[in-house]
């Protein structure tokens, strides 16, 4: 029978949940990397015993770690993130520009295809790339270097990169999302990138249709389906049917469309999930009633799943990198809270269990489908 | 022989001991101290000084002798003491937050 492995990053370290394809029971290691702030786990899909972490400190800066027995034994690597040329400025909050200058890495996406080739999201919002198992990275540069890039201004998180999804049918083609830049595609495995935000109205921004500035906080994409995209944005749900060339709002029927995660069925790629947030103000669900919304239909018609989960006084929030499927035939949904609570549904959504309920801060979940 | 003494953090990634004897050729500065340290604990890289610019880390912290040294030029020579191993060279993380 097959096995899940659930990668948690918290605030104050990382945590390795492990059940079998009953997803019921559960073991739980950890706190791997204790007292550090752990943004990503994840691990290569061609070899999962090859995991990558990201370990960060606001005292002693960005550590890379991977390990290759599926997380029981850790490696650091290396951690030397170096701007490629003069990395020039970017927009401040004040409007001001500001040099870029490397903070940490949000996201690790591992190839599809080669467990030693990985790229790293970091803020400030660049991508690198690792072809040697993390130990040293390259700056894919012309997305810095876009033209755009010195009017990119940071999200109050920070102008991070923090979503990057790669195209299974084509290995010239990734998608990336920064916040608050938007979202960015390249058809030459990452010398060139083209916004991909025609569609996206933020009124927050001068000009609400800009090219450039919009707060997008997730992508996801069913691999059978790499040109289909959905997007969580600062506020509205999004859809893309061309690989992002244009988007339509598909919020539809949700509470608010405020949210940070957004994902996919593992076998069903018109069936999304989000997390309904009550607003940028109030990081909370809605009415402290923690509700996951699943479509079946690709968006607009969403329903509350709700059965397992708190419906009174809730007031946790569950961030962007903090939801995840894994494979099984009965699909897997998992997600984990800032209030430290990692929660499994075995039945795509219909039910909800606590896996843990008292982790630090859950920044990143990942499931791995193990034989 | 120059004694380093690690926060908690830095010394379980390193996996040292919480003390650290260290060969220093002369002139014992702070850059050479961690140049020694990081030379010898390579995953140390990054986290107590910038690795492109050298500098310090903003929340680590260089004592030694009862003086806070963190805001001395790195080419400055250490405390006699220091040098001599009598006292050691202590990096703290900054109590700020977390």
């Amino acid at each position: 029978m097959s096995r899940v492995r659930v990668l948690v990053g918290t605030r104050k370290g990382a945590f390795i949940l492990t059940s079998d394809g009953k997803r019921q029971k559960w073991d739980v290691s950890g706190p791997h990397f204790a007292g550090w702030e752990m943004f990503h786990v994840k691990g290569s899909p061609v070899d999962p015993n090859r995991l990558y972490a990201s370990q960060s400190s606001s005292w002693f800066g960005q550590t890379m770690q991977r390990s290759d027995d599926g997380g029981q034994t850790w490696s650091t690597v290396g951690n030397k993130f170096v701007y490629d040329g003069i990395p020039g400025t970017h927009q401040w909050y004040d409007g001001t520009q500001h040099p870029w200058e490397f903070a940490r890495v949000w996201h690790l996406e591992p190839s599809l295809t080669d467990p030693d080739t990985v790229y790293a999201g970091v803020e400030d919002a660049a991508l690198f790339r690792s072809t040697d198992g993390g130990q040293n990275w390259e700056e894919l540069s012309g997305l810095r270097k876009h033209t755009t890039g010195p009017s990119w201004q940071p999200g109050a998180g920070g102008l991070c990169l923090h979503t990057i999804v790669l195209d299974p049918t084509n290995p010239q083609r990734i998608y990336i999302a920064i916040s608050a830049a938007g979202a960015f595609r390249t058809d030459d495995g990452g010398v060139t990138w083209k916004p991909i935000n025609r569609g996206l109205r933020s009124e927050y921004i001068p000009n609400p249709t800009a090219e450039v500035g919009h707060c997008v906080h997730r992508i996801a994409m069913h691999p059978s389906r790499p040109g289909v995209l959905f997007m969580q944005k600062h506020w509205d749900v999004m859809r893309s049917d061309d690989a992002g060339d244009n988007w339509r709002e598909v919020s539809g029927n949700l509470p608010t469309d405020f949210g940070f995660p957004i994902d996919v069925h593992a076998h069903e790629p018109e069936t999304i999930y989000v997390v309904p947030i009550k607003s940028d103000a109030e990081h909370f669900p809605l009415e402290g009633k923690l509700r996951v919304y699943r479509s079946r239909t690709g968006g607009n018609e969403w329903e509350a799943l709700t059965n397992g989960l708190p419906q009174s006084d809730c007031y946790v929030n569950v961030l962007r990198n903090a939801m995840c499927t894994d494979r099984l035939d009965s699909c897997g949904i998992y997600f984990g809270t800032t209030g430290g609570q990692v929660y499994c549904s075995p039945d795509a959504g219909d039910s909800w269990t606590p896996i843990v309920r008292d982790l630090p801060a859950v920044l990143s979940v990942e499931a791995q489908t193990l034989p | 022989m120059i004694r380093v003494q690690l926060p908690t953090p830095l010394r379980l990634l390193a996996s040292a001991s919480a003390e650290i004897e260290l060969d220093v050729a002369p002139p014992v500065t702070q850059r050479r101290v961690l140049d020694a340290l990081e030379a010898r604990f390579p995953t140390l890289r990054g986290t107590i000084r910038d690795q492109v610019t050298g500098r310090r880390r903003a929340f680590v912290r260089f004592f030694a002798c009862e003086t806070d040294l963190s805001l001395k030029s790195p080419d400055d020579l250490l405390p006699e003491r220091v040098i001599s191993g009598a006292e050691p060279f202590v990096i703290i993380g900054a109590l700020a937050g977390g």
